[in-house]
């Protein structure tokens, strides 16, 4: 028996589940509910155990809109065919090559079929509108958002008999030579172990869990912000590489983008997200700038000024831009700090205005004049300063100024189990677990050693939820 | 965000709503608010209350929304622009000095309808022998021997005309309030549109999935039942305007046989008035109350009684009208018709009205924005 000690589960009594099931599934997002209906639609009977309320149920699926699946020809609310080959292509370039590629193309291969299964399964899609056209022809749009998705998923999942348990955490596992025999959950007051023929983790990454992110981090790990679940604290994830799953990943390896630093701890989501770093400059704390903030287009410059930040001095930057850039992107939920002049912008800061000042008006002077065109690497950029900006340098000159405060927001992490082709965790040795399946966010890493494209979490769930679930009621029903 | 405009804190959380929904967008397929709400970065009082009027309240970005209560962000769209409406109700009505009857709507409602049929049972009384009011009366002009036909169309024709005008001076005090230019009204494909939006209930069901009443599974029933009671009103009016043409152009008196258009149009008009507002009440009860505003409660119940109560009046008298029963069922239903128009400026009425004007503007803001997209 694993218990992971970080959870003070010494000394409440275990009493056992009256029921013994098929599946348990450890978790209750996009990878748990399909493993869940997959299982059950092959006949086997489900239990999913979920560690949030019914509220908060779904980990950080309830941030998600969309997923890439491969398709052959336009539908309803995609504008027009996304091949294998080019899905290949795209996670190839964004993972700089760094993932399983028979694993990957497997996932691609199976996503075509998951795009109308999941349909099958009560979620609704919509044409992309407003600021996602870039993605329309790839990326499909939950209706009403990822907890919409959810909330379908789960009346199918009731409608079919899947039973699901609420703050239902598994805080343990009792696993012998990489077979599993039965979990440990929260219950009520107490703890309950409940007896299946095979397991299904689908419970997240570990970005929750600061003691965990300080171990690969330091202690800058303090000022990071989570965007999504505060449930994901890896506790079953630890639990498996404890019990001899081979791990994948590195523990540093995650999503992280610069978010309002205004943002609560966690759950903030999509509306304090900041993709305003091209209009302007970046500063740390001390008044300088740090990187080339005109580098390059989104997503990719989306993705690393997380990392950026995070090496700054108390991990905090800000976005300093003015009048003439104000409306040129979506807004967060805060708004921006606003002075008359630079100085007053840096009192309101914090900064020193001096400082900030004299950064600003280097900045100016080395403007080069160009063309403004913020969806092309246009020809405005700096000279003679360091670091250059690149692409869109403009002159902050135009009265009021603005700034927004960013911090490194983690979207999930990497560090995950290794699995197969039928979503089959690998033990440390090699030979593949006889009962344990992985799903989603915690086997991510298999797909994605590092770098991300919009939508392939999603892809990473579905696809591998679903297989997952139809394996293991392939195995308990043997 | 110029705040100290926002004159209620409804409206300042309405601002503070769009403002998180502006940075979130999930729900920009659900229905016309979000596309309309995209349309702008910062939100006056007008604007507010148009987006206001576009909700339909169908729940859906509530129980999608990830940022809904018990999450910090607190975000309740239906409920807030719920109480944003109501505010606007009251602020739009003509004249001004009547605008309190939205605050106690259910009581003034009450109050105006047992008045008004107390007076056509003291009416007939008065102007006739009062044992005609119990006695049974057959043949054409029966219901005139109670009231003669003339002195009906001096009293409804009258209360007809002052809720056409306050109604009209109402919608255009809410079509200054959102701002929208008065060109607009006159575009027919903004008109056109707007009409088929609102006749069909196209945003009441929640992007496809369905209205949310009892519970977090979508259904379709709200909107059925308020096709009927809306068609059923329509059907209603439509039989009084044919009586009218039978009495004045082909000199036929009521009442008419079963068969006969007016009758048949009418019953299923009072058909459609007694299931749709049942429905619709038992839909409004089962709600989660953490959707809806409570001080609106009073006025949506109110007209929804007083439509159930026209349409069971006259399928009542229809049903009786040979008896001894037909002089006091005469009474109620046409007190009750009569208060129902009186009230109607003043109640929930409006939201049909308004609703109407927030899509014109609506369809006119879609059609500049393609436009503006395709010459871009």
């Amino acid at each position: 028996m694993t218990l992971d000690r970080a959870r003070a589960v010494d000394g409440l009594r275990v009493v056992d589940h009256p029921r013994r099931y098929d599946v348990v599934v450890a978790g209750g997002g996009n990878a748990a509910l399909c493993a869940a209906i997959a299982a059950r639609r092959a006949g086997a009977s489900v239990l999913v155990l979920e560690a949030a309320d019914k509220f908060y149920r779904g980990g950080n699926t309830r941030h998600t809109r969309n997923m890439r699946c491969a398709h052959d020809s336009a539908t309803e609310t995609l504008t027009g065919p996304y091949t294998e080959d080019e899905f290949w292509d795209d996670l190839k370039r964004v993972t700089g090559g760094k993932t399983d590629e028979k694993l990957a193309r497997h996932m691609i291969s199976e996503s075509k079929d998951v795009l109308t299964w999941i349909e099958e399964q009560g979620v609704r899609f919509q044409p992309s509108l407003g600021g996602t056209l870039s993605l329309g022809r790839t990326n499909s749009f939950f209706l009403g958002g990822g907890r919409a998705m959810l909330n379908a998923l789960y009346r199918t999942a009731e409608r079919l008999g899947v039973t699901v348990c609420y703050e239902a955490e598994v805080v343990g596992l009792d696993i012998t030579d990489g077979m599993f025999l039965s979990a440990v959950f929260a219950s009520g007051s107490g703890l309950a172990r409940v007896r299946a023929s095979a397991l299904v983790a689908a419970s997240g990454g570990f970005e929750s869990n600061f003691d965990w992110l300080k171990q690969a981090w330091g202690d800058i790990a303090d000022n990071f912000l989570i965007r999504g679940t505060a449930n994901n604290r890896g506790t079953v994830l630890k639990m498996l590489l404890d019990a001899g799953v081979q791990q994948i990943g590195d523990p540093t390896e995650c999503h992280a983008v610069a978010i309002d630093a205004r943002a609560p701890k966690y759950d903030g989501g999509i509306i304090t997200r900041l993709d305003c770093v091209v209009f302007g400059i970046v500063v740390n704390k001390h008044g300088a700038r740090f990187y080339d903030e005109g580098e390059d287009i989104w997503p990719k410059r989306y993705a690393i000024w997380g990392r950026l930040v995070a090496q700054q001095p108390d991990q905090i930057a800000y976005i300093v831009f003015d009048a003439a850039m104000l409306n040129m992107f979506m807004p967060s939920c805060y708004p921006p700090i606003v002075a008359g002049s630079i100085g007053e912008l840096a009192q309101r800061l914090g900064l020193d205005p001096a400082v900030l000042a004299k950064t600003v008006a280097s900045f100016n002077a080395a403007v080069r004049p160009g063309t403004f065109d913020h969806t092309t690497l246009d020809d405005c950029r700096t000279e003679g300063i360091d670091p250059p900006k690149t692409h869109w340098a403009r002159r902050i000159e135009e009265a009021p100024f603005y700034a927004y405060p960013v911090r490194p927001g983690i979207t999930f992490t990497y560090l995950g189990t290794r699995v197969n082709r039928e979503a089959r965790m690998i033990m440390a040795d090699g030979r593949p677990s006889a009962n344990m399946f992985a799903a989603g966010e915690i086997m991510a890493g298999n797909v994605l050693g590092q770098g991300y494209a919009a939508g392939v979490g999603m892809t990473v769930g579905s696809v591998f939820g679903r297989i997952a679930g139809r394996e293991a009621a392939r195995h308990a029903r043997n | 965000m110029p705040a100290t405009e926002l004159k209620t804190p409804s409206l300042a959380e309405a601002a503070r709503l769009m403002t998180v929904c502006n940075a979130c967008r999930y729900c920009e397929g659900l229905c016309a608010v979000f596309p309309a709400m995209e349309m702008r970065r910062t939100f006056t009082g007008g604007d507010l209350n148009y987006l206001a009027s576009l909700c339909h309240a169908c729940g859906a970005c509530y129980l999608d929304c990830q940022f809904s209560p018990p999450h910090e962000f607190n975000v309740n769209v239906p409920r807030v622009l719920a109480q944003v409406r109501g505010e606007s109700y009251a602020a739009c009505a003509w004249p001004r000095v009547l605008s309190g009857l939205f605050a106690h709507n259910g009581l003034a409602t009450a109050v105006i309808a047992a008045l008004s049929v107390a007076a056509f049972i003291v009416g007939f009384v008065a102007w006739h022998d009062p044992s005609a009011l119990l006695a049974a009366h057959v043949g054409p002009g029966a219901f005139y021997r109670l009231m003669p036909h003339n002195a009906m169309v001096a009293v409804f024709g009258a209360v007809f005309l002052y809720g056409v005008v306050a109604s009209l001076m109402g919608m255009r005090a809410f079509w200054r309030d959102i701002g929208a230019p008065a060109g607009t009204l006159t575009e027919p494909a903004s008109l056109w549109q707007a009409v088929k939006d609102a006749a069909t209930l196209r945003y009441l069901d929640g992007g496809g999935a369905g209205c949310y009443s009892a519970d977090d599974k979508p259904t379709d029933q709200p909107r059925r039942y308020h096709h009927f009671t809306f068609y059923g009103f329509v059907l209603c009016f439509a039989s009084t305007c044919v009586a009218t043409v039978y009495h004045y152009v082909l000199g036929r008196a009521a009442p008419y046989p079963w068969y006969d258009l007016p009758v048949v149009i009418g019953t299923l008009g009072g058909i459609g008035l007694v299931v749709g507002p049942l429905g619709l009440l038992a839909a409004k009860v089962r709600r989660d109350p953490v959707l809806a505003d409570p001080s609106s409660f009073s006025m949506d119940v109110a007209f929804l009684v007083m439509l159930f109560l026209t349409g069971l009046t006259g399928l009542a008298l229809l049903v009786l009208r040979e008896t001894a029963g037909m002089g006091l069922l005469l009474a109620l239903h046409l007190g009750v018709v009569l208060a129902l128009f009186l009230t109607l400026p003043y109640g929930k009425f409006v939201h049909g009205l308004y609703r109407l004007l927030a899509l014109v503007r609506y369809a006119r803001e879609k059609r500049a924005l393609a436009g503006g997209t395709a010459s871009d």
